[in-house]
């Protein structure tokens, strides 16, 4: 392979770190969108699917920088690919024996994970050109991200959907039974709880339960397209007000400096007359 | 085997499991390429001709060698491999003996190969269809139809979604929401208007 070794100065937190926030690959580079919509609905058929990615990831980048020198530059995707295929093969068996409700719950997209631009994109652009421990490091810096984008996405989807979010129905581990890891119907208990605390007032909610009044419509295909256009929407906004900000700087800047020309001006024209 | 299970077959997979609104297939080309109307086309016909084509033959392949032969497991290796030789193949022929075709849809197809609808639709095919009782020629029919039906659905949203993008260029949309964001809001509210047809077949 042509491409030489690229010396580039980055400490090996900076490399892992950044594909959190920086460049994290759904929230920014918009890659890997189709899982992002398709297997968000709940908290944990999101935090499954990115930790297979961060397997598959970590592991393709660190193969392909291991053979990065042997594989001729015409045929580089097609070894890519395949290599990317083999890993996708194992995490699928593995799935099937020791999960096989997220096996069933992500159906095609777990063979898909080998056509997801983000491993492919890695391997084009890091590990063909980079060392095997920051290729390594790479890989599970960006799968680690985009399974935070992942699970941001599910956490807001489920929680819309359903007012509670689940553990335990689709990863079996460390628990034997589905738990609750968060119920809005704890915070309105608390609430009531509260005020029933002062004297003299007894508080009821008449069976109110936030089951009756979730919008469905966030764990169906629609809710998936909405809720990531509201969180990029946020994301977009941030970054418009910081633009904006940038932008009144510079023109309070320039407005400073013409001012200060104009006095100077002024001050040569004053003494000029006083010389007359 | 009768017209009617092909002709369900069809209208399923366009309308009712559209594969972008749906099953989330192919989203990247449906954000990338859908800005003008005439590139939309192109690129939904050139999905729609390999499409067809890989269904095609990656339902033989796993019928007549990965099933008979005991390896199951190595499908979807064996599916991207075919898949990505294929679109070469294609490329080839196109440009040999059809040079206006080749045209048309030639800069469209290196973006097929990587793009998730194919090989999900063959994988689909084989969750979705394929039986051990089944025979060939039947399983090859329905691999056939779901694959026309799933390509004219991605040819109608894509189409449709770039005729909205166009319009929205020219429209007054806030800072925060331009771009991506206001098209994903497009794309939500036209799946909410698909998911009316859930239930008709």
């Amino acid at each position: 392979m042509g491409v030489k070794d690229k010396v580039i100065k980055v400490s090996n937190k900076e490399n892992f770190l950044k594909g959190f926030v920086k460049e994290n690959p759904i929230f920014v580079f918009l890659l890997g969108m189709c899982p992002a919509l398709a297997v968000t609905s709940t908290f944990e058929t999101s935090l499954g699917m990115g930790l297979l990615v961060v397997f598959v990831l970590t592991s393709s980048n660190i193969v392909i920088s291991l053979i990065r020198n042997y594989i001729p530059n015409d045929v580089r995707t097609p070894s890519y690919i395949v290599v990317i295929a083999t890993f996708v093969t194992i995490v699928r068996m593995f799935t099937e024996r020791y999960s096989p409700d997220l096996y069933t719950a992500l159906g095609v997209f777990l063979p898909l994970i080998v056509v997801n631009c983000l491993i492919l994109g890695r391997a084009e652009a890091y590990a063909s050109k980079n060392k095997v421990i920051d290729s390594a490091i790479d890989g599970l810096g960006m799968g680690l991200g985009f399974t935070f984008a992942l699970v941001v996405i599910g956490v807001m989807r489920e929680f819309l959907a359903t007012g509670v979010i689940m553990y335990g129905n689709y990863l079996p581990f460390g628990v034997d039974a589905p738990i609750y890891l968060f119920n809005f119907d704890w915070i309105i208990e608390g609430f009531v709880f509260l005020v029933n605390l002062i004297p003299f007032i007894s508080f009821t909610t008449n069976g109110f339960t936030i089951s009756d009044y979730s919008l469905a419509m966030f764990s169906l295909p629609p809710g998936a397209f909405i809720s990531l256009a509201i969180i990029l929407a946020g994301i977009q906004f941030k970054k418009v007000r910081k633009e904006e900000k940038l932008a009144a700087e510079k023109k309070a800047f320039i407005a400073e400096k013409k001012r200060i020309a104009l006095e100077k001006k002024k001050a040569a024209a004053l003494k000029k007359v006083g010389e007359n | 085997m009768s017209w009617t299970l092909f002709a369900t077959a069809i209208i399923s997979a366009m309308l009712i499991n559209n594969v972008i609104l749906m099953q989330f297939l192919g989203i990247c080309p449906f954000l990338g390429v859908s800005k003008r109307s005439s590139s939309a086309i192109g690129m939904s016909a050139a999905v729609l001709f390999v499409m067809v084509i890989a269904s095609a033959v990656t339902y033989t392949i796993y019928d007549l060698v990965l099933h008979p032969f005991d390896i199951p497991y190595i499908s979807t290796i064996a599916f991207i491999l075919v898949i990505a030789s294929l679109v070469q193949l294609v490329e080839m022929i196109l440009k040999r003996y059809s040079k206006s075709l080749y045209k048309s849809l030639g800069i469209y197809l290196p973006l097929i190969t990587t793009n998730c609808a194919i090989l999900g639709v063959s994988e689909g095919n084989i969750t979705g269809i394929w039986t051990a009782t089944m025979p060939y020629w039947n399983g090859l029919g329905l691999a056939i139809a779901t694959a026309v039906g799933t390509g004219l659905g991605f040819g109608l949203i894509i189409f449709a979604f770039s005729s909205v993008r166009e319009r929205l260029d020219s429209s007054n949309v806030p800072k925060a929401w331009k771009g991506v964001p206001i098209s994903l809001v497009v794309a939500g509210i036209m799946s909410l208007a698909f998911f009316g047809l859930v239930g008709v077949i």
